[in-house]
């Protein structure tokens, strides 16, 4: 359980770092870790080089506003939940990363780096989903933002270049007449989620105009599904469109039975949400 | 065949308020550095991939895995691990001092990283209810399974802080 050998850099800018990852092969880069070092030691990661970007000034901001919340590349989980700004804009943010791992793995982990892990059986991919968020992400040619609908292309596996870092996501703001709600279904509370479900709810007076659900570790990449036309059986909708699979945590008819009772019960929560913000 | 020697790294760890200067290989976990290079063998590895929580230690005063952190990652940190708890003349602290009186370890080998998140715990909820505790402590395996009296011993421990508060009150009337 001891990592390969890596060699090590701790650049102090960003540019260092862009440069060191676009003149070296096969490196990585090490933000919390939470992720990466147990990969590492498990030896299904072998990196020939860690870029740890823990060094790296002013990237650890939260900023809310009316649009959405910014969150930086080392902004870790803990800090981001204990944000009153960011769950005022979008509460989805919080009430997601109360379920994400345990309050210890929350000190240390990234935000950011947990969405570019792309893990569909982690809570943040699937909520920059649902919510149609973006990543900011740089290297040497320059930045780009990839929008969330762009950025998993499966199990573990983002869109992201060898050498572009995610410097910064983007969570829009829930909308005025919008509702969200989360729930999950674990062994234990901050263990992975054997199915979790978000809704993000639009509403005119009081009535849903549109509703779409993310699902957690029912597919292998964070998956969204638009109930706006079933709202009388949105988990059957859901279904329709999810391939639940099996693994050694639960069966796929396990997983189905899930997504029927939390699909319902999750989008009711997202309506009641709404109304009770707009009062409808 | 001819392997190259593993490039080493000087890394300062500030420990328990001493500085260790260590030469590791990047891959060094923090908890092996702890063990191995400091010397200080009080934190436990268990699962080695961030798991069972024996290895927790405070990073700048909040709990972490050392078996998930690089030593090379650790330079700008303070660390305090189970050594630290102890007051300069011995005495245990309360979340100690709670766990010796209401049985809160058994084999031992789970306890540093219980103590380390307890004590961060009650800094940040210093009146847990039976139920906060419970959350508190959820994210560290006890392989013998003790954990009614781990409930006890934080509540207990808020009890001895809550004591400590009041006498120093007392003494300052």
């Amino acid at each position: 359980m001891k990592p390969a050998p890596f060699a090590y850099l701790r650049p102090s800018t960003l540019e260092e770092a862009l440069a060191a990852l676009a003149d070296t092969q096969g490196a990585k880069v090490l933000a919390g870790g939470q992720s990466l070092v147990p990969l590492l030691s498990m030896r299904l990661a072998a990196p020939s080089t860690l870029v740890d970007i823990n060094g790296l000034p002013d990237l650890d901001g939260i900023a809310a506003d009316a649009a959405g919340v910014r969150i930086g590349a080392l902004a870790r989980h803990a800090d981001v939940l204990a944000s009153a700004e960011a769950s005022a804009s979008q509460p989805l943010i919080g009430m997601a990363l109360s379920h994400v791992a345990h309050p210890t793995i929350r000190n240390r982990g990234t935000t950011v780096g947990s969405i570019v892990h792309a893990d569909a059986a982690a809570e943040m991919p699937m909520v920059l989903r649902l919510l149609d968020g973006t990543v900011d992400v740089a290297s040497v040619r320059g930045r780009r933002t990839v929008p969330a609908a762009d950025l998993f292309a499966g199990p573990l596996e983002s869109t992201l270049a060898h050498d572009e870092v995610a410097v910064e996501a983007f969570f829009p703001a829930l909308a005025p007449g919008g509702g969200v709600a989360f729930s999950e279904v674990a062994r234990r509370h901050g263990d992975y989620a054997l199915v979790g479900v978000a809704a993000l709810v639009d509403t005119e007076g009081g009535e849903v105009t549109r509703a779409r659900i993310g699902f957690v570790s029912v597919s292998d990449v964070p998956t969204v599904v638009d109930v706006s036309d079933a709202l009388d059986d949105p988990a059957g909708a859901a279904l329709a469109e999810l391939e639940p699979a099996d693994d050694i945590h639960a069966t796929a008819a396990y997983r189905a039975h899930l997504v029927k009772v939390l699909t319902p019960r999750v989008l009711a929560d997202a309506i009641h949400h709404a109304r009770e913000r707009t009062g409808a | 065949m001819i392997t190259q020697p593993e490039e080493l790294h000087d890394v300062r760890l500030q420990v328990n308020g001493s500085v260790h200067e260590v030469r590791v290989p990047a891959r060094r976990l923090l908890s092996d550095a702890l063990r191995h290079d400091c010397g200080l063998t009080g934190t436990h590895v268990g699962c080695e991939h961030g798991v069972c929580g024996a290895c927790t230690v405070l990073v700048d005063g909040r709990p972490v895995r050392s078996c998930l952190m690089f030593a090379v990652s650790a330079v700008e940190s303070e660390i305090t691990t189970v050594e630290g708890l102890t007051e300069d003349d011995g005495t245990l602290s309360p979340v100690q001092q709670a766990f010796s009186d209401c049985h809160g370890l058994q084999c031992g080998f789970c306890t540093p990283g219980f103590l380390t998140t307890i004590t961060a715990g009650l800094r940040e909820n210093p009146e847990p209810s039976e139920d906060e505790a419970r959350e508190m402590i959820a994210g560290n395996l006890c392989r013998c399974t003790g954990y009614q009296n781990i409930v006890k011993s934080v509540l207990r421990a808020a009890e001895i802080e809550r004591e400590i508060e009041r006498e120093s009150g007392e003494q300052v009337q």
